[in-house]
């Protein structure tokens, strides 16, 4: 499998990287090294492997429904890059 | 000889005999760092106030005679991807230049509880992504054995800061070898314990599959002695393991007749120097003479471990760095004219280029149409190579081999190529796929660099692990000898 | 060219735990914006979520009450996204393994019965909320809300109309809050419902283009948004055009449907399982003891009220469409027998109040032992039913009990005969042409005389012995 520029693209914009056309170009050769490499796998028949995700099994581990203390609101808020009126603020969300 | 060559067991005896204060040993850790720290470029934070305080508490106490820990006053490094509430975490990345932290991480606080005392953070590669500590947002740090080699990484600093004498020891974290790889690279202990058994909770995702913090230390005692103060099951970590901590100081025996070390065929092949061979062939012989029974055996998957590693790890980091996105803190770039500009901005100036080469990486194979050929492929080749491990460990209680294919490289010799560096990986990442326990420790110099020896052990018998590992340091002397801090 | 409707929904539920479900902040609603946040629901760096089991729980009571079968192996995935109301730009949702599936509910439209099916529920945890700034200077966020346990249930385009969608939404409501996992309250936004929604012409098999229709915060905003979508798509059809697949959203104060014109592409949510949660193994004793937790469910209690009390199917309806209400029902029947009466007093008088005052049975202040006594006194003719209507809006308004209202304003019934009599003879004298009218054959002139006493004695008189004695006397 190849990744095209306009491939890097698009995962850039998913990821929301903004790449300039000299990085957009290097990661094309460079994700097309590597996913080269990764054909390795194709190597191995695993119709029947079961996936793995976790290290080892552990199940169901829960926490009981006990509200605690939360955060001062000026600690939530204390690193925030711009607040106003108790809340996070952000640039305008467009939506067009 | 400096304060940090007695053991740990020999300063506890002396601080409680009150021949010795935590402000000696601070005050040992800012003379070394005042004479090498421009030279390794260890740290990104000195807490020079914060130590001496926590150094006067815990004369303190104990002069009031009360029962101290046994790392009280030990001076310590923290690896910069594990919050510290109230210390600047950056993780190394631009983008969390100016993080203040309003949480510990579980890991730092039971340091904390056993009294050791924090210097400062450990520079890393940027968010634990990469083997040289060049990828650290902010400046390299540099091989205490040879200024001209890297330290290895990701927890370059860490182990560069042990080796160079700056601290006691050190918290790293080890995805795919972050912890042993550089303490290979600069002739310490590095132990990766099994995946759960110290709490993530507070550790700076990169692959939380994979994650796991460990220590840095001189000797293997220790790395006994930090790994009983970090580990234990944590309410806060869901992969946290339950199970019962045993006594590893009392595990240290060295005693090993009878163990049944297994030598995978596929770590002694063509890959690795030669000369690191060797090396590994005297250890093997070392652990012989004291009883060990060495045996030929296969994991036939190794050679699928970094490709399914370098499909695994940055696929969660893509969603783990997501975070990152100016809203909530860390740094926001200027001048964005709507919500998409500032996220684009915000990450693409505050990350560096193998952080989002990984990003890229990992995002690629989640994508819609692509997940099963490389995700779920990926996630099925790891059962095999745990399958290996399985195999081999039924009959055998370790697995040997040498911790990195070869000695540390120079500066800049791998950085402009990312596979032939994560290539680089093939001995780590396979223990990280398994979750397994696994310890580096000093074996050998090879052209005035050293070479680790990897044992790697059944989940949550790191006991056997640290036995056999003091074993082999008690009939050698490599880990006796001081990095010179020498160039060319 | 006739075009039939079909219509899924997809409806949101917060469920009523007391803490979020990866963290243990409050989930309480209306607190100052962001104070009930921490590193974890804020998506620090390094944190980690920690599942909460009663939200489990509440997601497999209600999957169950739907009919659901119950996933033996569940868990979370991430579903990548960036918006700044998620704070990890992940949510924590389920994917591939929903802890329910194949579930399904009956719903009653014109007197017709029809089987709705769940393709799916699945837990997952709530976004903060953004509020966006009129004049375009940026967006405010709170982050009170994010990691509030959802449940989300996935209905297949089993719906015809705008009214089945309705009527689903309205039965899923009932079920749902019968069993108690969440408030169900659409204003609150603890019921939230988007809808799928396409055209295709009758007969054909294969479904057409839909749009996504959003928005819609009451049950009627969802049929009127509904309705004006099909007339909006029938119309592009009828003018040969294509629907375009889109995001629309429902805009209640002008009744129409505008598109959110989202120019971003397809959505690529690259859905993986999350590393930092263990799977859930949900075994069968487990499904068991929430199965016996479930309360008896509206269509159950529905059918016994017709059997048991022999009330109408339809009067069976509307007292189990709340649980509250058919509480209330039930309890108002320890204090009388006379379920029909009470049934009658509850969808009249109190129904008729709650809907005056906008407000909810539990924020009334009449309690079932208030109606049942007021009940009983009519029984035992203490007070007319007319008289009854007083003292019951006296008790919705003051919260006070029968006996004590009728008491204050004194309003016992006359029974006394002789003092009945001495009114209706001064009623007849002083009406003559009444009374001729009467007598001429006009039978109901009796029925002003009765009215003229019940006057005198401002309604208290016992109007079956008014009648005898008007009778008698003339």
């Amino acid at each position: 499998m190849s990744i095209s520029k306009k491939d890097v693209e698009h995962v850039a914009n998913l990821a929301r990287l903004a790449l300039t056309e000299e990085e957009t170009n290097i990661y094309t050769e460079q994700l097309n090294s590597i996913l080269g490499f990764f054909e390795k796998l194709d190597e191995l028949d695993t119709s029947e492997i079961k996936p793995t995700s976790h290290a080892f099994n552990i199940t169901n581990v829960f926490r009981e429904d006990k509200a605690g203390e939360s955060l001062p609101r000026e600690k939530a808020l204390k690193n925030a890059p711009e607040q106003k009126d108790g809340q996070f603020k952000v640039p305008t969300v467009m939506e067009g | 000889m400096s304060l940090f060559d007695l053991s740990i067991t020999e300063v506890h005896k002396r601080l409680k005999a009150k021949e010795l204060t935590a402000i000696d040993l601070v005050e040992e850790s800012f003379k070394r760092i005042a004479e090498v720290e421009k030279d390794v470029q260890s740290f990104l934070l000195i807490d020079e106030e914060g130590a001496r305080k926590r150094a006067k508490a815990i004369d303190e106490d104990i002069a009031k005679s009360e029962d101290i820990g046994i790392l009280a006053g030990l001076p310590a490094g923290v690896k910069d991807n594990i919050v510290t509430e109230g210390i600047t975490t950056t993780c190394a990345s631009k983008i969390l230049e100016n993080y203040d932290p309003i949480y510990s991480a579980t890991a730092y606080k039971r340091l904390l509880a056993g009294q050791a005392i924090m210097i400062g953070k450990m520079n890393m590669d940027e968010f634990a992504m990469g083997s040289s500590t060049e990828h650290s947002g902010y400046h390299s740090t540099y091989n205490p054995w040879n200024l001209d080699y890297v330290p290895g990484g990701s927890s370059g600093g860490s182990a560069a800061s042990v080796a160079a004498g700056e601290v006691y020891f050190s918290l790293g974290s080890d995805t795919g070898g972050s912890i042993r790889q550089p303490a290979s690279f600069t002739g310490i202990v590095g132990l990766k314990p099994t995946y759960g058994l110290v709490s993530r909770f507070g550790l700076v995702a990169f692959a939380s599959s994979l994650d796991q913090i460990g220590p840095l230390t001189k000797n293997v005692e220790d790395a006994a002695h930090v790994l009983q103060t970090i580990a234990g099951h944590d309410g806060k970590d869901s992969t946290s393991a339950n199970v019962h901590i045993p006594d590893y100081i009392s595990a240290l025996t060295g005693d090993i007749k009878g163990l049944k070390i297994g030598v995978p065929k596929e770590y002694m092949g063509e890959g690795v120097d030669s000369q690191v061979k060797e090396k590994i062939m005297d250890a093997m012989k070392v652990l012989e003479g004291l009883g060990a029974i060495i045996e030929e055996v296969s994991l036939p998957h190794t050679e699928y471990a970094v490709p399914t590693y370098y499909i695994l790890a940055p696929s969660e980091a893509s969603s783990n760095l997501a975070r990152y996105d100016g809203v909530r803190y860390g740094v926001r770039a200027d001048s964005a004219e709507n919500l998409l500009e500032m996220y684009k901005k915000t990450r693409s100036e505050g990350f560096g280029a193998e952080v989002k080469r990984r990003i890229m990486l990992g995002t690629y194979a989640l994508s819609s149409g692509y997940y099963d050929a490389y995700y779920l492929k990926a996630q099925k080749v790891r059962t095999l190579i745990k399958q290996d491990f399985e195999n081999v460990f039924e009959k055998y209680d370790l697995i040997l081999g040498p911790t990195v294919p070869t000695t540390a490289f120079k500066m800049g010799e791998k950085i402009s190529d990312p596979l032939t560096m994560y290539v680089n990986d093939i001995l780590t990442v396979p223990v990280n796929l398994a979750g397994l326990p696994a310890i580096s420790v000093p074996a050998g110099f090879v052209n005035g660099l050293p070479v680790g020896l990897q044992l790697i052990g059944k989940h949550f018998d790191e006991t056997t692990i640290l036995r056999a590992a003091h074993a082999f340091e008690q009939h050698t002397e490599f880990h006796k000898q001081r990095a010179q801090l020498v160039r060319g | 060219m006739a075009y039939e409707t079909v219509i899924g929904l997809e409806v949101h539920a917060e469920l009523s735990t007391e803490s979020k479900i990866f963290c243990d902040c409050s989930t309480e609603f209306g607190a100052p914006a962001n104070s009930h946040t921490c590193p974890v629901c804020l998506g620090h760096p390094g944190v980690l979520p920690v599942i909460n089991k009663q939200a489990v729980e509440f997601a497999m009571k209600a999957a169950l009450a739907l009919n659901c079968e119950i996933s033996t192996e569940t868990k979370f995935d991430r579903k990548n996204y960036f918006y700044p109301d998620s704070p990890k730009a992940y949510q924590i949702s389920q994917y591939d393994k929903p802890i329910g599936k194949n579930g399904w509910i009956e719903i009653e439209v014109n007197g017709e019965k029809k089987i709705i099916r769940i393709n799916r529920l699945h837990m997952e945890e709530d976004a903060g909320k953004s509020t966006h700034s009129e004049f375009g200077d940026g967006t405010l966020v709170d982050f009170n809300r994010v990691g509030v346990p959802l449940i989300e249930i996935v209905s297949e385009a089993d719906m015809r109309s705008p009214e089945e969608a309705r009527t689903y939404l309205e039965k899923l409501k009932a079920i749902i809050q019968y069993t108690g996992v969440s408030d169900v309250k659409m204003e609150e936004g603890s019921l939230r419902c988007d809808a799928n929604i396409s055209l295709r012409p009758e007969g054909q098999e294969e479904f057409g283009t839909k749009t996504e229709l959003k928005n819609m915060n009451t049950f009627k905003g969802v049929q009127r948004g509904l309705e004006y979508e099909v007339k909006r798509q029938t119309r592009v059809l009828k003018s040969g055009g294509e629907v375009v697949q889109e995001t629309i959203r429902w805009n209640e104060e002008k009744g129409i449907t505008v598109s959110m014109r989202s120019k971003e592409e397809a959505h690529d949510y690259r859905y993986f399982p999350d590393p930092d949660l263990v799977d859930m193994v949900i075994d069968e004793e487990w499904i068991e003891r929430v199965k016996a937790s479930l309360p008896e469910l509206p269509d159950v209690r529905k059918a016994r009220y017709v059997e048991q009390f022999g009330l109408t199917d339809y009067d069976a309806d509307i007292l189990t469409s709340s649980k509250a209400l058919a509480d209330f029902f039930e309890a108002t029947l320890e204090y009388t027998k006379d379920a029909k009466s009470a049934a009658n007093w509850i969808m009249g008088d109190l129904l008729r109040y709650l809907n005056e005052e906008g407000i909810e049975l539990e924020e009334s202040k009449v309690t079932p032992k208030h109606l049942g006594e007021m009940l009983q006194m009519i029984e035992k003719g203490t007070i007319s039913g007319k008289i009854g209507k007083t003292v019951f809006k006296e008790m919705l308004d003051a919260g006070k009990d029968a006996q004590t209202i009728v008491k204050e304003k004194g309003l016992v019934q006359i029974t006394d005969e002789g003092e009945i009599a001495n009114i209706v003879e001064a009623v007849i004298e002083n009406n003559p042409q009444s009374v001729e009218d009467y007598r001429s054959g006009k039978q109901q002139a009796i029925g002003f005389l009765v009215g003229q006493v019940m006057k005198e004695t401002k309604g208290k008189a016992n109007p079956q012995l008014v009648n005898k004695l008007i009778i008698e006397n003339l």
